[in-house]
């Protein structure tokens, strides 16, 4: 198994509070990995750790094979990345963002010609290529800046929250557009979000981070199924009795029953029972059932389950980009 | 190479679209040139003095009569004549006049007797300027006053002549060379302080720092093209500046060859020095909240504005390290005396020994992680 990302005991302190704290775990070739995990778990600290932002305090961690502290330019050779703050020149136009960094990574006049023209267009950027980027809505900003950040041919793929602050529309296109470049491009793509659909949806598999520790690993099926099952049923029914919800009360694995008219959420520990048995008691009691859906657990419980329902109200050192002094512009 | 090229095309891109730069490096030192310029520009003139003449004999009348020759002439002051001292005190406290002649009772008497008398200047000395025009301008009138009207035979005295070597140079030009250097400056304040900080705040450097460029690159790259900005602030300063301040034959192509190589190496300099000052700074606030403290700390003390000799040590102790007194040193004799390289040999030494410590030290502490 050829792993691109190699991660041993890395560690980052500041001070006296550790971000990272001797995190373990490798990242296959052509994998979609997430990263989860609440405000302040060490999820940027990583990110920045594996780009050579930021040097690790201890531990190693290997990205295309260079080791991030020994061989730094290797590892920014093998990477694109996508850093949470939107970081394009905004008086500058999307072409001349792109070729900018193409510079930067040395790629020769021509070659740089046809990779912004194509990446431009995988984005579908092209007709907007000469606008200044103060024009562009946030979505379109964000995926200039994944074509900026494919310019060399880079194999893996850093994004730091991608969508956050996108409207739906925008965030469905950037994910698609991911999608596809990873099959096109043979990426391998880390990613954090703290959209759990998309994560779901997209990721192969999904580390939950948290006080800068792995929390949990593994695909999001086998996460969803790892927790206590728990799963909602919504029930509308033509011609409920009274004390109805009283009855589905003592139905098997129910925990919690609320009604509203017609129609009841039951709470069970299992869908699936609980879901044929009351199926069975409504056709003896000679009660319609018009409509029946069971939800299961999604990610947000799995979510939940690792890191806690305790809201992370810890301080964090203040971010220059939220000086009321600095320039606003765009 | 093409990496340090990269960095200053960006930049220069940048500031081709939006030239606020430039325009706001380029609007405050002319606006200061004009205004300074003309402020402290040419000779005190049209001052009040209050004349109280407590004697009413003719050598107190022939002094009157002098203080309005110069009245109408000179126009250092006008007069107005008060026929009591108390009355000309009270305008003098109220700031209606600026200083009163008194002349005493026994004055006519004591000068027919020859027994040296004495009129009164009492001044608002509140302000040097104007108090000491007032005094100049009448111990002049006394002097002519005094002399006989036929010159003694036997008794020599010196005189003393004066040579100018330079045409007559007014204030506005003698400032010339210090708003060429002040717009070189802000320029590199602006450029190289304040938006260089906010591009590292917004994360701009961020995505420079994932890519394989080196730190030499970037301290490069930065340099130049924050020098490139500030060498077009200070060539539009040489030439508006030399015309609005009337520099005669401002556009001889020796002198303004040698005023470019003066304009790229104060700019180097000014901007190797912001750099090293800014390598470590994260804060919007620091090169905002700096500005004005090390405008007044540069400008003042380099003798843009004032003689240096006349310094206190302190200040003079500033004058030797700041780049900005050989700048203006250099423009000086470049602007106002039209010399050569001799004059300005050690000034350029000294800017490029400058900006060869300063990026050193940048370099040193320039961190290539976040």
């Amino acid at each position: 198994m050829k792993y691109d990302v190699e991660v041993e005991h890395l560690t980052k302190r500041f001070g006296d509070f550790t971000a990272v704290d001797a995190l373990n775990f490798s990242v296959e070739h052509g994998e979609v990995f997430g990263l989860l995990g609440p405000n302040g778990a060490g999820k940027s600290t990583l990110i920045r750790m594996l780009t050579t932002l930021v040097p690790p305090t201890s531990g190693t961690a290997r990205v295309n094979g260079f080791d991030i502290a020994r061989e730094p330019n290797g590892v920014r050779q093998s990477i694109g990345v996508i850093p949470q703050a939107m970081t394009s020149d905004l008086d500058l136009s999307a072409n001349e963002n792109m070729s900018i960094f193409a510079k930067l990574y040395g790629i020769p006049r021509e070659k740089r010609r046809r990779t912004i023209k194509e990446l431009l267009a995988v984005v579908e950027l092209t007709q907007w290529a000469d606008k200044p980027v103060k024009m562009l809505s946030g979505g379109m900003r964000r995926r200039l800046e994944i074509a900026r950040g494919l310019v060399h041919e880079p194999k893996i793929f850093f994004l730091d929250e991608p969508t956050t602050g996108l409207d739906p529309v925008s965030r469905v296109a950037v994910w698609e557009m991911l999608a596809r470049l990873k099959l096109e491009r043979d990426l391998t793509i880390l990613v954090t979000t703290h959209y759990m659909d998309e994560a779901d949806k997209l990721c192969d598999r999904i580390a939950i981070i948290d006080h800068g520790k792995l929390a949990a690993l593994d695909s999001p099926l086998k996460l969803k199924a790892s927790i206590p099952g728990k799963n909602i049923l919504e029930v509308s029914f033509a011609n409920a009795p009274l004390h109805w919800a009283g009855i589905l009360e003592q139905l098997p694995e129910v925990a919690e029953v609320k009604s509203d008219d017609n129609v009841f959420r039951i709470s069970s520990n299992n869908g699936p029972r609980t879901t044929v048995e009351l199926l069975d008691t409504a056709r003896k009691a000679n009660v319609t059932v018009t409509a029946l859906s069971v939800q299961s657990t999604t990610l947000d419980d799995v979510f939940v389950h690792y890191t806690g329902h305790q809201l992370r109200d810890t301080l964090q050192a203040p971010s220059a980009a939220d000086s009321p002094f600095i320039m606003q512009r765009g | 190479m093409y990496r340090i090229w990269a960095i200053i095309e960006r930049d220069l891109r940048r500031f081709r679209r939006s030239p606020t730069l430039v325009v706001v490096s380029i609007i405050m030192p002319l606006v200061q040139l004009l205004v300074l310029g003309y402020a402290f520009g040419g000779k005190v003139k049209n001052l009040q003095i209050g004349v109280v003449d407590e004697d009413h004999a003719v050598p107190a009348v022939k002094l009157k009569e002098m203080c309005q020759a110069i009245a109408a002439n000179a126009r250092t002051f006008e007069t107005v004549a008060y026929s009591d001292r108390a009355a000309a005190m009270r305008d003098l406290r109220n700031g209606k006049i600026n200083g009163i002649l008194d002349i005493p009772p026994q004055f006519s008497r004591k000068m027919l007797a020859g027994a040296n008398p004495r009129v009164a200047l009492i001044e608002d000395n509140t302000d040097q300027f104007s108090s000491s025009a007032l005094g100049s301008a009448l111990s002049g009138m006394l002097e002519t006053y005094n002399a006989p009207p036929v010159p003694a035979r036997t008794t020599a005295s010196a005189m003393l002549s004066v040579v100018e070597v330079y045409p007559y140079v007014p204030y506005i030009q003698y400032l010339l060379p210090g708003t060429i250097v002040l717009a070189i400056f802000v320029s590199a304040m602006i450029g190289g302080g304040i938006i260089f900080i906010d591009d590292k705040a917004r994360g701009l450097h961020e995505g420079y720092l994932v890519t394989p460029i080196r730190k030499f690159e970037l301290i490069l790259g930065f340099t130049f093209s924050g020098a490139a900005k500030a060498i077009i602030a200070g060539l539009v300063l040489v030439t508006a500046g030399s015309l609005i301040a009337g520099i005669p034959d401002p556009f001889n192509p020796l002198r303004l060859a040698r005023m470019l190589l003066l304009v790229v190496l104060t700019a180097l300099a000014l901007i190797s020095m912001m750099f090293l000052i800014m390598v470590r700074v994260n804060d919007p606030l620091v090169p905002r909240a700096i500005f004005g403290l090390l405008n007044t700390v540069l400008f003042f003390p380099s003798g843009a504005v004032y003689p240096t000799a006349s310094f206190p040590p302190w200040m003079k102790a500033i004058t030797v390290v700041d780049p900005f007194t050989y700048a203006v040193h250099g423009f000086k004799n470049l602007v106002l005396k039209n010399t050569g390289p001799m004059a300005i040999g050690g000034d350029i030494a000294f800017l490029l020994g400058f900006t060869v410590l300063a990026m050193g030290a940048a370099t040193l502490l320039f961190r290539r992680t976040l």
